[in-house]
């Protein structure tokens, strides 16, 4: 029926022929895709696996002060860069620790610790701060509406909010004006089945180590086996919130 | 006692300056949340480190301050306190003006202000500010019905009655859910505490009444209307009462912070060392926001001077603008603790102070909100009969100022 | 009369347009939507040009919160295949006029709100595929073929 013939309908008769059009249309989509996703998770199973809890550990003593390999790593994974200003983001940074008791001076990464009762998820209005199946905590931008509370409530200071417009984003990390960001463990690089993170690998090529990276409710898992085997702590255990991310040796 | 008698605002000259330079006050908010939306944040003075700042201050402020106007309402329909009904169409306005520009203000500062439909539409439940949403609005919904019942020919008292518990009731909900805001969160040694949530409740009680105060003085004087010494005695002998509660809960909060030892070395510096947070705390909030108006307002002879119950007022709402300053930046200008007994530092700020310059823009910001809120009451009094024709002392029974 | 004064000046001239879009000849008000390449959607362009919204916002939930990649309409990929080489031999970014989904959503003074996050520059790895899959009677012209095989060479080093 060509545009002209459409428009000669009077008005009543048109719009209920479009509206069975697209409900029609609509309830194709509707089932195209619910039988595709049939069809799909017929096979390789979501990638958000709740079985999984994906962990890191990191051994201080084996962390350089003057090495930032990890950070590095980060910013060129997910296209961000701090230059000092403190509006640049900071997904993760090296922090020096001297205790002021003994005086023992120690370097470990900082990033978000990827609690399993996270302050930022409570607090999100909107949900956009969530929890994935398997552990990791990150940020939906399409839903976040830049409030920053989540980062007045985080313990860690993980999340920095974006300032001024982003070009060139890096096509796996998408990252814009007025929204939070943080860690989120390299969860393009987990979903396609490389099971690391950019800095787990950058540390482990820069030959010190000190990182492991790995899946928690594996026992068999070489974090599994290094928590079980050596102490570690987590940060502000007296906050009780069962973190992902470990430390050794502070 | 003659029927009080409301009449709109007439039009005059003086009338229309003021609100022309109030629409021009919002005018220039809107075009600084026109130039922040286009360029980023990284305009304004907040950064990763302070990440709420003056709008926050002046949003929180307005929000808290308009729970608060409400109560001359409540006081009339609630607690049956003849003299103050008169008063009560000024109050429930201002209420809901004041919200109006405290949410103006928050909701233009977000990162992305477009999502506002989103966040109105999608809620996590655990979260209060989610609450907050809901409570916002339903406010404005809910003051507006009280108001109408108020207006209206015809309602049955028990309505008005119902309509005025239920704003009363949601009012006290929105201040705990405010104060909750900072309450809830454990991360922060300035924040986590429960006492937050009834301070907040105090504050607004405080807040409240001296923006009513200010602007009932401002528009029966600037409309030559007259407003009982008597009555306006009454209400600022009841501003100094909350004052007096708001400082309270103010050595309350900080007496018990400090018991604590994890938390004494916050306290010490909100209280000792913190620079430009001690002075606005000891100076703002304490000295000019509540021991000189508690002076003020028991004077002896306070309904002859109507220039000390302005004073008194100002200061209030000064040293409100200082207490949520000492909260809100206060509390993110002290470095999280997240390696007690360590010496922290790193390339974000770890182990630090945290600086905060507020620029022109959030300012402008936040004076625009106040605007809007003003413009709002002063057009509502215009166009609807909000303020009463004369609430001189011989118009009101001896005994119902009691 | 009123009839024929509806006919006459509105429905005449809209259908007129209307039937236009269908033809979408170079003097036609319905914007100029540039060829892609890669295979074309099985659906149809009509399917995809009204569901488009629907499919993104469902697909997006399933990557971010359930991290179910396996999904046909990752905006890579659309990217990708619609990318369009401006005279710089570089590929035209979202705020440009020339850029796919710019070309209808001007026109239809939607604004979208995507590309503030996601890149509008093609993925490397999908480009090879989708050159190789590209239909030369398509319309396509030779000169962008060649702009994007020349990108290629240069961004997978």
């Amino acid at each position: 029926m060509s545009m002209f013939e459409k428009n000669k309908m009077k008005g009543a008769d048109f719009h209920r022929r479009e509206f069975l059009k697209k409900g029609a249309a609509l309830a194709s989509v509707t089932l195209a895709s619910g039988v595709t996703l049939m069809a799909l998770s017929q096979g390789a199973a979501a990638s958000a696996n709740p079985n999984i809890r994906w962990g890191l550990l990191i051994d201080a003593n084996k962390c350089p002060s003057d090495c930032n390999a990890c950070i590095s790593a980060c910013s060129n994974e997910h296209g961000w860069e701090d230059t000092g200003l403190d509006t640049d983001p900071q997904w993760i940074r090296k922090v020096t620790l001297k205790n002021k008791n003994t005086g023992r001076e120690t370097s470990l990464p900082l990033m978000c610790q990827h609690c399993e009762k996270p302050p930022c998820v409570d607090v999100c209005p909107t949900g956009a701060s969530f929890k994935r199946a398997d552990g990791i905590v990150l940020v939906d931008r399409h839903i976040c509406i830049g409030c920053r509370y989540c980062m007045m409530a985080c313990p860690f200071k993980a999340r920095s909010f974006v300032h001024e417009k982003i070009e060139g984003q890096k096509t796996s990390s998408p990252r814009g004006k007025g929204t939070v960001e943080g860690c989120n463990m390299c969860v393009h690089k987990l979903d396609a089945g490389e099971g690391t993170t950019a800095c787990t690998q950058a540390c482990e090529t820069s030959g010190n180590g000190a990182m492991i990276f790995g899946d928690l409710n594996d026992a068999n898992s070489e974090i599994s086996l290094a928590l079980a085997n050596y102490p570690s702590v987590e940060l502000r255990d007296d906050l009780r919130l069962n973190l992902g991310v470990r430390y050794k040796n502070i | 006692m003659q029927r009080i008698k409301y009449s709109e605002l007439r039009s005059t000259k003086k009338l229309w300056s003021l609100v022309v330079l109030l629409a021009g006050f919002v005018a220039a908010a809107g075009a600084t949340v026109l130039y922040i939306e286009h360029h980023g944040h990284i305009v304004t003075g907040m950064n990763n480190q302070i990440v709420w700042g003056v709008p926050h201050i002046f949003a929180i402020f307005l929000i808290v301050a308009a729970s608060g106007a409400l109560n001359v309402s409540s006081i009339g329909s609630v607690f049956g306190k003849q003299a103050y009904k008169p008063t009560a169409r000024v109050s429930s306005l201002l209420a809901m003006a004041l919200l109006m520009g405290g949410l103006a203000v928050l909701v233009l500062d977000l990162g992305r202000p477009d999502r506002l439909l989103i966040a109105m539409t999608t809620y996590n439940f655990k979260s209060i500010f989610a609450w907050n949403v809901l409570l916002y609005t339903g406010f404005l919904g809910i003051v507006a019905i009280y108001l109408y019942a108020q207006m209206a020919r015809g309602v049955h008292v028990f309505a008005l009655k119902t309509a005025g518990l239920i704003a009363f009731l949601w009012r006290l909900a929105l201040t705990t859910g405010t104060g909750s805001i900072f309450g809830w969160l454990v991360a922060r040694q300035g924040y986590d505490a429960a006492i937050m949530a009834p301070m907040f409740i105090a504050m607004s009680f405080s807040f409240g009444l001296a923006m009513f105060i200010l602007v009932m003085i401002g528009t029966c004087t600037m409309t030559r209307r007259i407003y009982s010494p008597e009555l306006r005695t009454r209400q600022a002998r009841l501003l100094g009462l909350f004052v007096a509660v708001v400082l309270y809960f103010t050595v309350v909060q900080h007496l018990s912070n400090m018991y604590v030892s994890e938390h004494q070395a916050f306290e010490k510096f909100i209280l000792l060392n913190g620079g430009i947070y001690t002075a606005v705390f000891w100076i703002g909030h304490v000295f000019l926001g509540s021991i000189i108006p508690l002076i003020l307002l028991f004077h002896p002879k306070l309904d002859t001077k109507r220039h000390l119950v302005i004073f008194a007022a100002f200061l209030v709402v000064l040293g409100g603008f200082a207490q949520l300053y000492v909260i809100i930046i206060g509390g993110q200008a002290f470095p999280l603790e997240i390696f007690p007994g360590y010496e922290v530092s790193s390339s974000f700020s770890d182990g630090v102070i945290n600086s905060y310059t507020p620029s022109i823009l959030e300012l402008v910001l936040g004076f625009g909100g106040v605007a809007l809120a003003l413009l709002i009451t002063v057009l509502g009094m215009k166009f609807l009969r909000i303020l009463p024709v004369n609430l001189s002392d011989d118009n009101v029974e001896p005994s119902a100022l009691q | 009369m009123r009839a024929l004064f509806l006919a006459f000046f509105i429905i005449f001239p809209l259908s007129f347009i209307g039937s236009l879009a269908q033809e979408n000849s170079v003097n036609s008000l319905f914007p100029n939507v540039a060829k892609a390449i890669g295979n074309p959607h099985p659906e149809g362009s009509e399917y995809w040009r009204i569901n488009h919204p629907d499919l993104l916002r469902h697909d997006r939930d399933k990557v971010v919160r359930d991290g179910e990649r396996k999904i046909d309409a990752s905006i890579k990929q659309c990217v990708t295949c619609h990318a369009v080489f401006g005279d710089d031999e570089k590929p035209v970014k979202a705020d440009s006029e020339q850029f796919f989904c710019a070309t209808c959503h001007e026109f239809a003074a939607v604004k979208i709100d995507c590309f503030s996050c996601h890149t509008s520059d093609p993925d490397v790895n999908f480009l090879e595929e989708a050159l190789a899959q590209y239909n030369p009677n398509s319309g396509i012209s030779d000169k962008q073929i060649e702009m994007m095989r020349a990108y290629l060479l240069k961004e997978k080093k």
